[in-house]
């Protein structure tokens, strides 16, 4: 008993993983329905198609459209209530072909054994996540992204786990594995567990986010380690970037892990017969489950594969920053109210005042205009890139995906001048004070969104509450304006993505030049934009829309005049 | 010649009186004898083996209830006086590697799924109300007759119960408990409905100690695999089947009574000796005070099997009904009117006629 014990199978198997060895431009439907039937699954194939808001330069794809194949393995003793899934997502430029022949394998393995008590679907999709996406749709009957996909012919009940898998070659020295999903979701830590226990008893090298496990806790290199893994871990999540496939089965609330096989220049390798002993056991495991996975935690970040900070550990440090705003709002609200005390005194009124005092009536109309006008910015910030693209490239001898890109930007710096277009609109009637008023809505406005966020997606909330909080609570008319203002500039959204992918590639070991950072920023923006449209990630509406206007209502209160 | 005759008398009320007298102390060996073969009470037993937690991860505790179901048809109990409770079917669990059976070691030596097993309460009717019902027979006419504890003033019931338990009560199913108040009040209405002669209650949970601290009733034995406050803890996980197959209480009792035989004169100071602290890691516990009789003079037998006890005798023995006076008569007078035979001769009766 045992994957590959039997001599026929690993030969069949080195005929495969040789056979797939060229790349694959296109999916061989056909073949992979044969050899699915072969070893004994149901096969259905969908076919999908999209178009993309402006062409993808990174993978050179605007209308996409491609055939997803799946086969089912039927559990042969149940009801076919539940199922679990062993993907492969493969694409033109991701090299997965050698994961295709680990997945037959495993199929052919799995048929042979009678202790299934949930169906195994085995997916192989093209076009990387868009065609997981497609299938996800159709198999739970939604449409969220706008894909076009034939509905699926062969379903195997609710899906309780996933495991998606990418290979690029046939000996491995170390096996990455990748939790952060879609917006920054996680899957539950059992099943990183399951994953670290089986590469213990397997004796794999496991990594995460591409580091190694620090032996050494007790001396500082250990600890040192461990923040670097978590500091990665915190800049993924916070890019709300499905890192794989298991990225759009948890929108699903289907726990799932990517696993990728990396062969580096390490001396000792692992061939797939390792690699598929590893998954065998998981998904045994899986099969033993009764219950959908709930009892581990579902918020967590990981210094290390075998350490982990739950929520209640780590949330009260985003509270506490928070709090700042809070606490900077109550104090501006205590100077206003003295303020608005100051003239009622002064005009020294017999019985009683009017209800409302006139300052704060004033205060309240000059508020409407420049928060308006920030969340128009921001509906713009939004709207024209993708909408205005075709204008843009008529006019400029730019391609869409760089029109989207530099339409962005421009509007973000136009938004730098608002101060001076706001006291236009504006007559000289606001007061003094008329700032205060303003920031304490800004600093309210803030920090509701930094705590909706840090619900969430956690690293998000927190990068940005980390850079904007101070700036925020420090901004003041009167003072060293262009320190402020710099300030305030350095901690933009914008600025902390740019911040954050040098720092991501500095934690790699892969610094970037100046040059390169920027082409990054560049290429991370159109991504964002795309992300958006193509899964419904939400890191780019809410710079946008929520974010972005937040930031100018503090840029406009540094100008106050 | 009237002296000869004379002689002749003396000598026949002699021989007479010998055999008169040597007559009776036969008989009175006889008696002695008669009286040991009724000398524990009880003509009948029973067993109520009940395992109440589900799942496949809880394979082990169904595992441990057929075990001693095993044993205790083997040595003698029938169908009839088991009352199997089973909450969960793991041999035909779809994530059963080997199909239809129920190993107790990791070697898959002992399937003690076996092929006549005889489950009377399974899966859902595996309940606290259903399991006090048998107890103390309250059960509904139309429950068939598998499923109910027949037993009356002269059974001995083995009451062997087994899953998830706490201090002080036994979890059923997942989503009940049967706290160790309600077990000692059910056993005290089977007490005053002289519903048996003598209990033996086993009990292999966690903290299993506390169930049995409740009890009230007399003739009760109880024997736990833990104290309060201790775990009971699993014997081995298989590879193969993939979860823990035994509790370490119950594979170790199952290797004492595998020794047992229907003519064992094991008592049961054996049976609380088996499983001490280093093999069981939980310190198995026990209770004779309620009990009246000495447990070294109790027979394993007297639980887990059902003993005929047979006897070739040559002699005769009148065996006089034990009634008053007024059954007597009402008894010879039945016989006067020839509705019923006068007691006969035993030997020359044969076979006895129902």
């Amino acid at each position: 008993m045992g994957l590959l014990s039997d001599p026929v199978r690993r030969r069949a198997l080195a005929r495969l993983v040789l056979r797939l060895n060229a790349p694959l431009w296109a999916l061989p439907v056909a073949w992979l329905e044969r050899t699915m039937r072969s070893v004994g699954l149901e096969v259905y194939t969908q076919s999908f198609s999209r178009k993309l808001p402006f062409p993808d330069e990174t993978r050179e794809r605007y209308m996409v459209a491609g055939t997803n194949v799946y086969g089912i393995l039927r559990a042969p003793r149940a009801a076919s209530t539940e199922s679990l899934v062993l993907t492969v997502p493969c694409g033109p430029d991701s090299a997965n072909s050698q994961a295709v022949g680990l997945l037959l394998a495993l199929a052919a393995h799995f048929r042979g054994q009678i202790y299934w008590a949930k169906d195994i679907i085995f997916l192989v999709t093209e076009q990387d996540l868009l065609g997981t996406e497609a299938w996800l749709e159709a198999y739970h009957d939604t449409n969220v992204t706008g894909m076009q996909s034939s509905p699926l012919q062969g379903r195997a009940g609710a899906i309780q786990a996933a495991l998606a898998l990418e290979l690029s070659s046939d000996v491995v020295t170390s096996l990455d594995v990748a939790v952060e999903g879609l917006n920054g979701q996680l899957p539950n830590l059992d099943l990183l567990n399951l994953f670290q226990t089986f590469c213990q008893k397997g004796g794999l090298l496991c990594t995460l986010q591409g580091k190694l496990q620090p032996q050494d806790w007790t001396s500082v290199d250990g600890p040192l380690q461990g923040l670097q893994t978590l500091l990665l871990m915190t800049l993924q999540q916070a890019s709300g970037r499905p890192h794989g496939a298991h990225g759009l089965f948890l929108r699903y609330r289907v726990e799932a892990l990517t696993i990728r096989g990396i062969n580096s220049f390490r001396q000792y390798k692992y061939d797939l017969v390792a690699v598929g002993k590893a998954l065998e056991g998981m998904f045994r495991k899986l099969n033993h489950l009764l219950e959908r996975l709930h009892q581990s935690f579902f918020f967590y970040v990981l210094p290390a594969l075998s350490r982990f900070v739950s929520i209640g550990l780590y949330m009260p440090a985003a509270g506490f920053l928070l709090l700042v705003l809070g606490l900077k709002a109550l104090e501006l609200w205590m100077q206003l109210h003295e303020a608005g005390a100051g003239p009622q005194e002064a005009g020294g009124a017999s019985g009683p005042g009017p209800p409302l005092p006139p300052a704060q009536s004033v205060g309240l109309a000059s508020l409407v205009a420049p928060l308006l006008i920030s969340q128009a910015m921001g509906l713009a910030l939004y709207v024209l890139p993708v909408l205005g693209q075709h204008v843009a490239t008529q006019h400029f001898p730019v391609a869409e995906a760089e029109a989207v890109v530099l339409t962005l930007l421009a509007i973000y710096a136009a938004g730098l001048a608002l101060p001076h277009s706001t006291h236009r609109v504006m007559s000289a009637q606001a007061p003094d004070r008329g700032w205060m008023a303003l920031k304490l809505v800004a600093l309210i406005y803030l920090a509701l969104q930094l705590a909706c966020v840090a619900l969430t997606n956690f690293s998000l909330g927190f990068l940005l509450a980390a850079t904007m909080v101070p700036a925020a609570a420090l901004t003041h008319p009167c003072g060293p304006r262009p320190l402020y203002a710099a300030l305030l500039v350095l901690t933009s959204p914008a600025a902390t993505l740019l911040g954050c992918l040098f720092l991501w590639r500095e934690l790699q070991e892969a610094p970037l030049s100046l040059a390169e950072g920027w082409q990054l920023f560049l290429a991370a923006l159109a991504q964002g934009v795309l992300d958006h449209h193509t899964y419904g990630a939400l890191l780019f509406p809410l710079l946008a829309l929520g974010l972005y206007p937040c930031w100018l209502l503090f840029w406009n209160v540094l100008f106050w005049k | 010649m009237v002296a000869s005759c004379f002689l002749r008398k003396c000598l026949t009320a002699l021989a007479g009186l010998l055999l008169l007298s040597f007559g009776s102390l036969a008989a009175s060996q006889i008696e002695d004898q008669t009286e040991q073969f009724f000398r524990s009470g009880h003509t009948n037993n029973w067993a109520v083996l009940v395992c109440t937690s589900r799942f496949w991860f809880n394979y082990r505790h169904v595992a441990n209830t057929l075990s001693v179901y095993r044993s205790v048809k083997r040595l003698g109990i029938p169908d009839s006086h088991i009352v199997l409770m089973l909450a969960d079917d793991m041999a035909c669990n779809p994530r059963n590697p080997k199909p239809a059976t129920v190993f107790s070691h990791k070697n898959m030596e002992l399937n003690v799924y076996g092929d006549d097993v005889e489950v009377d309460y399974r899966s859902y009717e595996v309940t606290v109300e259903n399991f006090l019902r048998v107890l103390t027979g309250r059960i509904p006419p139309s429950t068939p007759r598998s499923k109910r504890l027949l037993s009356d003033d002269r059974s001995n019931i083995l009451i062997y119960m087994t899953g998830h338990g706490g201090n002080g009560f036994l979890k059923f199913q997942d989503s009940e408990e049967i706290t160790n108040i309600e077990l000692a009040d059910a056993f005290e209405q089977m007490w005053q409905k002289r519903r048996y002669n003598e209990l033996l209650f086993i009990i292999d949970t966690c903290q299993g100690a506390s169930m049995y601290e409740r009890f009230y009733s007399p003739n009760i034995m109880a024997l736990a695999s833990s104290q309060v406050g201790e775990d009971s803890l699993s014997h081995q996980p298989d590879p193969a089947i993939g979860v823990h197959l035994m509790d370490r209480y119950t594979f170790y009792v199952l290797e004492f009574l595998e020794e047992i035989n229907p003519a064992s004169q094991t008592n049961m100071n054996d049976l609380f000796q088996v499983c001490p602290k280093s093999l069981c890691v939980s310190t198995p516990g026990h209770r004779t005070d309620l009990f009246q009789r000495d447990p070294k003079n109790v027979l394993i037998t007297d639980f887990f099997g059902s003993v005929r006890k047979v006897e070739i005798t040559t002699e005769t023995i009148r065996l006089q009904p034990d009634l008053g006076n007024m059954e007597s008569r009402f008894l010879t007078d039945l016989q006067q009117k020839g509705k019923i035979q006068p007691p006969q001769d035993i030997r020359k009766s044969g076979w006895m006629r129902n």
